[in-house]
């Protein structure tokens, strides 16, 4: 019983470090892109800076979204999934 | 004139006292129910009380009391700001109001059309609430906005009048628009309609909560290492964790004032973005011209009877 809750919550442990890191890839890669090309059209054409800026942090915001799930998963299973898969474990043995 | 200036003092510091008296209530709630709690505790919303209801229970919580009371000052601020306006703006708190009046009505009419121009009070409703839910970190509340089901409430409201908006065009319209660009897509554009409110509250949710854990995990993380570095010093010294001084704030600076400002600003974007690029202006024009033909032919057929 000891080990199969520790087995558990060092999977949940697990699954939420490994989903936050592969999580993270996507929109580090969009945002740096957004941002480079950002800069790219600053240099341009600097009278454009104020439209350029709020245009690339709006676009910045909505590219986070994927890793903000990721994040939600993550917080789910450090938060609530060990209790409710311990429960479920417990309710399991108890019905055997 | 003396009665009327007494009477307009009077009525200032009541809008003023309406103002702070909810952030005060708010810090003294906080400071009678928190639980003293050692180590990290990253925790929801408390609940204060259970209303009992048929189907589910009706929780009331941290997170519901602290909106209410961001909706009463936010209430007093905009009676404040509009209290004694005159034709001729003298006072800085008419050329204030004139300035956000401004400001929204010209960024709902760039980015919605004219059609919409009346959205301007609505849009600004969602960014003064968002914005000062998210600034209420910095009185050490709990920020409404970290709890899915106040934002997942705004989300279904916007939800509502996107849907709204795309039935102006006829329902017709509206469930042929499923079924494009093939009618095996239809499953998917469903899926895609529904995505549009989960993804706007997530996307809130998620933003304001990473901030608050990240900086719960930096104060923790500063306190043992001051321990630990600073620990061999005699008596009182070694026990104040004096590395916690400084960052925590500067990050705080980032999270809470300006990821909640862009949070409240990309919230009320993407509603204005939402809502106006669902309409389907050609057919709900469409429309309306029939409508009008109808009516047309309606009051001939009237005149030529009688």
């Amino acid at each position: 019983m000891e080990i199969a809750i520790a087995i558990i919550l060092g999977c949940c442990a697990l699954g939420a470090g490994i989903c936050m890191g592969i999580g993270a890839i996507g929109p580090g890669i969009g945002e740096g892109n957004a941002v480079s090309k950002a800069c790219e059209a600053i240099g341009r054409q600097p009278e454009s800076k104020g439209t350029v800026t709020s245009t690339m942090i709006m676009g910045c915001a909505i590219t986070e979204t994927t890793g903000i799930y990721a994040l939600v998963i993550a917080i789910l299973l450090i938060f609530v999934a060990p209790n409710i898969m311990v429960n479920i474990l417990k309710n399991a043995v108890g019905l055997l | 004139m003396k009665n009327k200036s007494l009477r307009f003092g009077l009525a200032d510091t009541v809008y003023i006292l309406m103002i702070i008296l909810p952030l005060l209530a708010g810090i003294v709630l906080n400071v009678l129910t928190k639980p003293a709690s050692e180590g990290i505790s990253i925790t929801g919303a408390r609940i204060f009380f259970t209303v009992p209801m048929p189907l589910q229970d009706l929780y009331i919580t941290e997170a519901q009391i602290n909106a209410w009371l961001v909706i009463i000052a936010i209430l007093g601020l905009c009676l404040y700001l509009s209290h004694g306006a005159k034709i001729r703006p003298d006072t800085k708190r008419q050329h204030l109001a004139e300035w956000i009046v401004e400001k929204t009505e010209a960024l709902v009419t760039d980015s919605m059309g004219d059609f919409f121009s009346g959205y301007a009070a609505f849009i600004t409703a969602i960014i003064a609430i968002s914005a000062f839910s998210s600034l209420l970190t910095l009185l050490g509340l709990f920020p409404p906005t970290s709890d899915i089901n106040i934002v997942a409430g705004w989300a279904i409201l916007v939800f509502a009048l996107i849907t709204y908006y795309k039935l102006k065009g006829g329902v017709g319209n509206y469930l042929k628009g499923f079924l494009e660009p093939i009618f095996i897509m239809a499953p998917l554009n469903v899926l895609g309609e529904i995505a549009t409110p989960v993804s706007m509250a997530f996307r809130h949710y998620g933003n304001v909560l990473s901030g608050s854990v990240i900086a719960v995990l930096i104060s923790y993380a500063l306190q043992g290492l001051s321990s630990l570095v600073l620990g061999w010093l005699p008596g009182v010294f070694g026990e104040i964790p004096l590395l916690q001084i400084g960052l925590p704030a500067v990050l705080s600076l980032y999270f809470d004032i300006f990821s909640g400002c862009m949070q409240a600003y990309i919230f009320a974007m993407l509603t204005m973005l939402n809502i106006s690029g669902g309409f389907p202006q050609e057919a709900y024009e469409k429309r309306q011209r029939k409508k009008l033909e109808k009516k047309n032919k309606k009051n001939k057929k009237l005149q030529t009877t009688n």
